[in-house]
């Protein structure tokens, strides 16, 4: 008995020590990130104003060829792709690095870096939850590591899946700085057995969807605020403005702003379905624990508001025609009512869900 | 790619006209008319705001509402799930209350106006899924629309020349989409075919099962029932109205439709963290029932425990609350035993300090032989920190158990027909008992000690201490209901998501120079890398039952160059 608690202990030192390690890496990976955005600023580049000023793009829409089959045969018919009617027809800046060499090299090193850091963090949630013997999220602090852990996570899995998400690495980096440096200093909490009423598998369950979707909604959160920036920033070149220096070394790097608001509608419209899932399998344990499965406890009411909003902008973008700037701002309002409900309802508002300790 | 679903309007131009017939239909959202007056009379205003009502704009704006709408619910105390909260606030804000009040802010969930916004989102919704299955089902039975007269204007497009026949080809394309599982069909010069029909069984699956989740949840809570009740080990409940503690049940409920069943609670478990932190949370709850089924059905022993109720029919039996319950004698001045009983005290805090109170009401006479009733109040604690500390209890099993009791005697006011909380003593018909001091007599007892009451009014014993559990049992049909709307929502949800919907128009003819040119175009609901990835496929399985021509090398239609073609694909994502 007492054997086993001195294991645990040492568990969740280590879980400790793991964590606080983690910090020391993704502050370095920061810094290699801000070297990579330093470095790439010295290219010049403004394909940007080239491809919105110049006659042809304003007159025809984008029409670009690729190599039709995926076993390319040269000979074979190439498909012509061309851009919606009225679409800009911008093209995507080439990331931080700018094409600077130097820049791409520390970008490379900020990835490994990130990459490092979170497998040390990955080893500090699961000593957590061995000296625990049950889910790391028993209380915020819990939540909060487990949370960063899975949002860099879905960020390494897009980049494995060569998906082009590297300018996406210093927003990401910055605020999971900011979620663990908050979860050490303030939410910290000895490690801990859970109250019985959170004793479920759908705890398990509910959860850990939660904890994806708001990594992944955090996610199409970031890109959608760097859409409603180089969106402004196109439409100020479109309509002959000149933005600053600072605005146009920065922006010139990112994604189209189509390419941008595209990615985030993507990303938030894949995890609806699993947000969706995540709000019923809460129900299904309220009904288990509670008696009611819906009672409009002020979490349960945050969860509902948030999967509105999120149907808004789905649906502002699927039949109202609201594309573009309004959608992006329905998509960061309903953002905001899921970090409500994640750090709002549990420090302003009480209700059952706030017993498992802020 | 708005503009390809609503068909060609008066003034579009040459690109959209192209598309108008192609494009059409390729979803079943409604169109968006501009608010034109409404022609006079009655009809013509419920006309009009019927359209007005099933429009998306309209349908977008519910939506916002009912997320704001949702929202003070959430800030402001409700009576539905804490009414003590409500009180508090009303007496501290009692002009705000007010206002709250007017505006049903106490209980929004219930109130006319959030009622108002989800019964006009679900008339909406309604109005919007009737005209759209009805459209959709009109799709399936017609055809893919024919090839557009320009497909060069599509948004995927590619082309070749070929030695083959025209109608070799057309024949091979139509083999290919109908095994790719396309609904194919020649139509003219050209195959037309479309992809990608769950999509929109899909998106009206989902719309569907939000009625069926939302009836529900209204059938659910008119039909529902829930009570309370507290039972000491060893005692028992049956599941009929009057063994309630308390009860409330929806505006449709019936007390035939209580399931039969009863059960007796054997034994009741409490263990909890004994040090550190957070020494004295709780870690089991467990409650070892034996239950029954129906007026003569077999005892079953099983547990309940906090995330674990007991499912009987249609009801659930729920562990909510626990505490303990002294067993008190007490015997009068001649030594009989008037009163022999265990009573369930309520807890004040976590560490479970209870209170309560201990009523003798018949069977007593005092001294003199003159009938009288017998009052004690009582304060327990589980475990007693010793003399020199505060008198709460320090931790929530039962490790130094004291109780407390205050005793009166006189006329506890049972018998005036007003109820009264078992809890509570009401002393105002009551006389204090006096020790040796001339004081309130009041003394701690720990388990088998007997308090004596002063010249010979008999004595109080602490015997022991039995636990209680409180049960909540509900009843809430539809629950199946809502499960089945739920789970075919997250599908439909999926399908409408995931699948795109698409088609593929290839036309094969004889060239001026009597050389078969073969066109391929694709058309997606939304614009997409997967439409041209998709044709570059069919295109290139095609190309091999259609070889190029001899010198052809692939049209390139308005002046693309190579260097597009690798900047396209370095973009892709
Ligand atoms: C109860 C609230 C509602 C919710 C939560 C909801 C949710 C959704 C979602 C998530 C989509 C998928 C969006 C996409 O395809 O990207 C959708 C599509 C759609 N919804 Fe709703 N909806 C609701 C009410 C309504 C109402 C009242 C109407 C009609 C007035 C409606 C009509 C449509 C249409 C036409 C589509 C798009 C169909 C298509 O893309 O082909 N919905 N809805």
């Amino acid at each position: 008995m007492t054997l086993a608690a001195a294991t645990n202990e040492n568990l969740a030192n280590l879980s400790n020590t793991l964590i606080y390690s983690a910090m020391a890496v993704y502050t370095l990976a920061f810094f290699a990130y801000i070297a990579e955005w330093t470095f790439g600023g010295r290219s010049k580049i403004a394909r940007t104003a080239a491809a919105l000023t110049s006659e042809k793009a304003a007159k025809a829409p984008a029409v670009t060829v690729k190599k039709g089959g995926s076993t390319a045969v040269l000979e074979r018919p190439k498909v012509v792709v061309r851009a919606a009617a009225g679409a800009r027809d911008v093209p995507d800046g080439p990331g931080a690095h700018g094409g600077d060499a130097q820049g791409d090299l520390y970008g490379r090193i900020a990835v490994s870096l990130t990459v490092l850091a979170f497998l040390i963090q990955l080893g500090g949630v699961i000593a957590r939850a061995a000296s625990v013997e049950r889910a790391p999220w028993g209380n915020m602090y819990e939540f909060n590591i487990t949370f960063s852990t899975v949002a860099v996570g879905v960020y390494l899995t897009l980049l494995a899946l060569k998906k082009n998400v590297r300018w996406l690495g210093l927003f990401l980096i910055t605020t999971v700085l900011l979620d663990l440096g908050i979860a050490v200093t303030v939410l910290y909490t000895a490690s801990d057995q859970l109250v019985p009423a959170l004793h479920s598998y759908w705890l398990y369950i509910h959860v850990s969807t939660a904890i994806l979707c708001g990594a992944v909604f955090y996610v199409g959160a970031v890109s959608t605020i760097l859409y409603l920036f180089k969106d402004s920033y196109e439409n100020k070149l479109q309509s002959g403005g000149r933005p600053g220096q600072f605005a146009t070394s920065f922006l010139e790097r990112l994604p189209a702003s189509s390419t941008l608001d595209k990615f985030s509608y993507r990303v938030n419209a894949a995890v609806f379905p699993l947000w969706t899932f995540t709000i019923i399998a809460g129900a299904i344990w309220a009904g288990d624990a509670w008696g009611r499965y819906w009672g409009w406890d002020p979490k349960e009411t945050w969860a509902f508001i948030t999967w509105v909003a999120y149907a808004c902008y789905l649906h502002a973008r699927a039949t109202a025609g609201w594309k573009g700037r309004k959608a992006a701002y329905l998509a960061l309002i309903a953002f905001g009512c899921w970090l409500f409900n994640y750090y709002g309802v549990n420090i302003f508002v009480s209700g059952k869900h706030s017993y498992a300790g802020v | 790619m708005s503009k390809t679903t609503t068909g060609a309007p008066a003034d579009a131009t040459p690109d959209e006209q192209d598309l108008g017939a192609a494009g059409s239909q390729l979803s079943t959202a409604p169109k968006e008319e501009l608010p034109n007056l409404p022609s006079l009379g009655v009809i013509g205003w419920a006309r009009w705001f019927w359209r007005q009502l099933t429009s998306m704009r309209v349908a977008l704006l519910l939506l916002l509402l009912l997320s704001l709408g949702a929202i003070p619910g959430s800030l402001i105390p409700q009576s539905g799930t804490d009414e003590t909260k409500v009180a508090d606030f009303r007496s501290a804000n009692p002009t705000l209350g007010d206002v709250y009040d007017k505006l049903g802010l106490f209980h929004v969930y219930s109130s006319v106006w959030f009622s108002a916004i989800y019964i006009l989102l679900f008339i909406s919704l309604i109005g919007c899924i009737v005209p759209r299955t009805w459209q959709f089902v009109g799709q399936l039975r017609g055809r893919p629309p024919g090839a557009p007269r320009r497909m060069t204007r599509l948004p995927a497009y590619t082309t070749w020349r070929t030695e083959a026949e025209p109608e070799q080809v057309r024949e091979a394309a139509l083999a290919l989409l109908k095994k790719r599982r396309f609904r194919a069909h020649l139509a003219g010069d050209a195959v037309a075919a479309e992809k990608g029909y769950l999509r929109e069984v899909g998106n009206l699956a989902f719309h569907i099962a939000l009625i069926v989740l939302l009836t529900a949840f209204a059938w659910g809570q008119l039909f529902k029932m829930e009570g309370n009740k507290l039972v000491v080990e060893g005692d028992g409940f049956s599941n009929t109205i009057t063994q309630y503690d308390d009860f409330k049940s929806g505006n449709l409920f019936s007390q035939d439709s209580l399931d039969p069943f009863s059960f007796v609670l054997d034994d009741f478990t409490g263990t909890y963290e004994p040090s550190g932190p957070s020494k004295g949370t709780p870690r089991v709850y467990r409650a070892t029932v034996d239950y029954s089924v129906g007026a003569y059905g077999k005892d079953r022993k099983t547990t309940i425990e906090p995330n674990g109720p007991l499912d009987i029919g249609d009801s659930k039996v729920y562990l909510t609350a626990h505490g303990y319950a002294p067993v008190i004698t007490v015997r009068d001045g001649k030594g009989n035993v008037v009163y022999s009983q265990a009573v369930p005290l309520l807890p004040l805090d976590s560490n479970v300090t209870s209170s309560g109170a201990i009523k003798v009401m018949d069977g007593y006479r005092n001294a003199k032989g003159v009938k009288e009733q017998l009052g004690f109040q009582a304060f327990f604690l589980p475990t007693y920190g010793g003399a020199n500390s505060a008198v709460v209890s320090q931790f929530p099993a039962l490790n130094n158990p004291v109780l407390n009791l205050e005793a009166y005697h006189g006329d506890l006011g049972v018998d005036a027909g007003i109820p009264q909380s078992v809890y509570q003593l009401d002393k105002t018909h009551l006389k204090e008992f006096k020790n040796s001091k001339g004081t309130q007599l009041r003394e701690n007892l720990k388990p088998g000690e007997t308090m004596q009451l002063p010249n010979g009014a008999g004595s109080v014993t602490y015997e022991g201490t039995k636990e209680w559990a409180n049960f909540q049992i509900t009843r809430q049909p539809g629950s199946g209901w809502a499960l089945g709307g739920s789970v075919t929502a997250i599908f439909g949800l999926a399908g409408s998501l995931f699948i795109q919907r698409r088609r593929v128009w290839v036309r094969a003819v004889k060239g001026d120079d009597g050389v078969t040119v073969v066109e391929m175009a694709g058309l997606g609901r939304s614009e997409s890398a997967k439409v041209p990835e998709e044709l570059g496929d069919l295109a290139g399985i095609l190309y091999d039952q259609a070889p190029g021509a001899p010198g052809d090398t692939g049209a390139e239609p308005d002046g693309v160059s190579d260097s597009d073609a690798a900047s396209a694909e370095g973009a892709e994502n």
